[in-house]
C-alpha cells in the first residue's frame, strides 16, 4: 500500500474480526432476522446480532439448539424475512436436516460456519477445515449448495452480503465458510460505502393471480416466493411436492423438482465461481487453496519464486458449485498442482476431477489444530519436483 | 511479487487466560492500523478453558502486504506466565526481544531478557491486577516503538470503558515509566 493510500484511508480504517465483519455485512445485507445457539469459534457473530440487529429493526432469538435454529430461520424466510443462522462443526451436524428442508422447500437461508477441528467436540478453540465436502453432502438425497469461502476480513463482510444476495437469487441456502483463523483473525479493513454494493430484494409474486404457483421452478425459472401471512396461502412440505407444494409420486414431476434443485446451481458452476489468480500466467506448478490456507499458499508462491520455481496460485472464493473450467484449461501446461487444505483431502477430489489424469495433483493435509506453517507448502512442492 | 518480509513485525502476547491478553493484542493492533497507518493483523489462539490455561495472541505489523496472518519469526515477545515462556520461548528470534512479568516468570534462560512485575505495579500503582495489560502495553510501547506513544494512547483510550480513561492513561504510564527505568539501568537509554 502506498504511502498516499495509506494516509487517505487512516480516517476510515478500523481493525476488524472476520466474524465481526459478517455480522456487519449481514446487516448491510439486509439480513433481518437471526436465530442461533453461540458456539466457539463463531459465537462473536451471534453476539454482535443481538446487540446490533434489534436497533436495526430485525429480530434476533437464540434458540435451544441448533436444530431449532435452523427451523427458526426457515419459518421467519418464509414469513418475509432475509434470515441467518451462525454456527460451527457441532452445530452445523445437527443442522443438516432442516438445511434439506431448506434446499427442498427453497427457502433462502445463509448459514456461516467457522469451521474448527472435529469430529464430534474436536477442538473449540483450533481451525480446521474438515466440513467442505460435509457442506457439499452433509444431508441426505440429490440437492446442491453455493458456498463461499473467505480469506480476508474485507471479503467476510463482502461475502456475507453476496450469500445474501445468492440466497435470495436462487431461492436456496448458502454456506458461508470460514475456518476459525478467518473468523478470529483481526485486520486492517475499510468497508466500502453502502452504495457500491448491490443489495437483492426477494421477488414477489403479482397481486390478484387467479392461481399461484410457489413451486414453478426449474433450472432457468424460479417462481416468486410468496409471504406467509400475506396474500396467498400456500403448503410446504419437506415431502417431495408438485408445483402447489402438495406432496406428489408422480415421477415426471418428482424428476423435474430434484433436477430443478441441483440444475438451478450446477448449471451455473461457470457463472457462480470466483477464482483469484496470483502469479498464474506463466506458472508451472499450481497450488490450489481457499480460506487462511490461501493466505500461506500465496507466501509460498512467493518463497518458491524467489527459488526459482514458476509458482501460482488459484484461491477458491467460492467453494461449491465447483467449477472446473479454468482447472481444465490450466491443466494441459501444469507439472503438478498441489492442494494445502486443514483436512485430509477434501476439495483436492474436486480438483482432481476436474482435470482428468492430465497433471499430478498432490494432496497436502494437517489436522493437528494449526494453520499451515509458511515454509511447509514450499518444502512439501520442492520435495514432490525433486529439488 | 515479492514482498518485503522484512517489513514484517511481529509481537506475541503470551500468558494465562484472563489477563486481558487478547484486548492487548486488539488495542495494539489498532494503535499500529488506525492510528499508525499500517497494515496489522491479530490472531490468538486460546483453550476452551474460560479462565487459565495458555493464551496467546500475535501481532503482525507492516507497512507491505500480510499474507500469512500468525507470528513465525517473533521479534518481541511477552510472556505473562512461566507455561507461555516455555512454550513459546522457541519462537523468538535470536536477535528478539524477551519481556517477561518479573514475579510471574521465575526461570528465564535466555540473557538479555527484560523483567518488570506488571501484575505487582498494576496492584500497587492502579489497585486492580486486571490493568496488567495495560502496563504490559505501556512497557512494550516504549520498549519497542513499534507503534508510536500517541497512537497506542489514543488507541486504548478510545477502547476503555467510560470513566476507566485516567486510571487505563496511568497504567499506560506505569508500563513506560518501568521500561525507562529498565533501558536507563543497561545504559540505553
Amino acid at each position: 500500500m502506498g504511502r498516499a493510500r495509506m494516509a487517505e484511508n487512516k480516517k476510515s480504517s478500523q481493525v476488524l474480526q472476520g466474524n465481526e465483519a459478517c455480522a456487519m455485512g449481514a446487516l448491510a445485507g439486509g439480513i433481518t432476522f437471526f436465530a442461533g445457539y453461540p458456539i466457539t469459534p463463531s459465537s462473536e457473530i451471534a453476539e454482535l446480532m443481538s446487540q446490533c440487529l434489534p436497533l436495526a429493526g430485525g429480530r434476533f432469538i437464540q434458540m435451544e439448539d441448533e436444530i431449532a435454529s435452523m427451523a427458526a430461520i426457515i419459518g421467519a424466510s418464509l414469513a418475509g424475512a432475509k434470515v441467518m443462522t451462525a454456527t460451527s462443526g457441532p452445530g452445523f451436524s445437527l443442522m443438516q436436516e432442516n438445511l434439506g428442508f431448506a434446499m427442498l422447500a427453497e427457502v433462502p437461508c445463509i448459514l456461516i460456519n467457522v469451521q474448527r477441528a472435529g469430529p464430534s467436540t474436536g477442538l473449540p478453540t483450533q481451525p480446521a477445515q474438515g466440513d467442505v465436502q460435509q457442506t457439499r453432502w452433509g444431508t441426505h438425497g440429490d440437492h446442491s449448495i453455493i458456498a463461499l469461502a473467505p480469506s480476508t476480513v474485507l471479503e467476510c463482510f463482502e461475502m456475507t452480503i453476496e450469500c445474501a444476495n445468492l440466497a435470495e437469487r436462487y431461492r436456496t441456502p448458502v454456506v458461508l465458510l470460514l475456518d476459525e483463523v478467518i473468523g478470529h483473525m483481526r485486520e486492517t479493513v475499510v468497508l466500502p460505502e453502502p452504495s457500491s454494493y448491490e443489495i437483492v430484494s426477494r421477488e414477489e409474486p403479482a397481486s390478484g393471480l387467479a392461481e399461484y404457483c410457489p413451486f414453478e421452478c426449474d433450472a432457468e425459472r424460479l417462481a416468486p416466493m410468496a409471504a406467509f401471512g400475506g396474500e396467498y396461502r400456500f403448503h410446504v412440505t419437506g415431502l417431495t411436492h408438485d408445483r402447489h407444494g402438495f406432496p406428489t409420486m408422480v415421477p415426471s414431476e418428482v424428476d423435474s423438482k430434484i433436477r430443478g434443485i441441483v440444475d438451478k446451481i450446477e448449471d451455473r458452476a461457470d457463472e457462480l465461481s470466483d477464482l483469484e489468480e496470483f502469479a498464474t500466467e506463466d506458472a508451472d506448478v499450481l497450488l490450489f487453496a481457499y480460506g487462511s490456507t490461501a493466505r500461506v499458499a500465496k507466501s509460498s508462491v512467493r518463497a518458491l519464486r524467489e527459488n526459482g520455481v514458476k509458482a501460482g496460485l488459484i484461491r477458491a472464493k467460492t467453494i461449491w458449485p465447483f467449477s472446473t473450467r479454468r482447472l481444465k484449461e490450466l491443466a494441459e501446461r501444469l507439472s503438478l498442482v498441489v492442494v494445502p487444505e486443514m483436512n485430509l483431502g477434501q476439495l483436492v477430489i474436486e480438483v482432481e476431477r476436474a482435470v482428468c489424469g492430465k497433471v499430478a495433483v498432490r494432496p497436502l493435509g494437517r489436522v493437528d489444530g494449526h494453520l499451515f506453517e509458511p515454509d511447509e507448502i514450499s518444502e512439501f512442492v520442492m520435495k514432490e519436483i525433486g529439488r | 511479487m515479492t514482498n518485503d518480509e522484512s517489513k514484517r513485525f511481529e509481537i506475541r502476547l503470551s500468558g494465562a487466560g484472563g489477563q486481558g491478553l487478547m484486548l492487548a493484542g486488539k488495542l495494539l493492533a489498532e494503535a499500529a492500523s488506525v492510528y499508525d497507518g499500517l497494515n496489522a493483523v491479530q490472531t490468538q489462539s486460546y483453550g476452551p478453558e474460560a479462565r487459565g490455561g495458555k493464551s496467546k495472541t500475535d501481532v503482525v505489523i507492516s507497512s507491505g502486504e500480510i499474507d500469512y496472518p500468525k507470528a513465525t519469526r517473533v521479534n518481541v515477545l511477552l510472556a505473562m506466565s512461566q507455561p507461555a515462556l516455555d512454550e513459546y520461548e522457541p519462537s523468538l528470534r535470536e536477535d528478539g526481544m524477551l519481556v517477561v512479568d518479573s514475579q510471574l516468570v521465575d526461570r528465564v534462560e535466555r540473557d538479555g531478557a527484560i523483567g518488570i512485575p506488571f501484575t505487582m505495579l498494576a496492584i500497587e500503582e492502579c489497585g486492580r491486577k486486571l490493568f496488567a495489560n495495560v502496563v504490559a502495553l505501556g512497557a512494550i510501547g516504549e520498549l519497542t516503538k513499534a507503534v508510536t506513544w500517541a497512537s497506542l494512547r489514543s488507541a486504548v483510550l478510545a477502547r476503555v470503558p467510560k470513566g476507566t480513561e485516567q486510571v487505563n492513561e496511568k497504567a499506560l504510564n506505569v508500563g513506560r515509566d518501568a521500561a525507562k527505568r529498565v533501558l536507563e539501568g543497561r545504559g540505553d537509554g
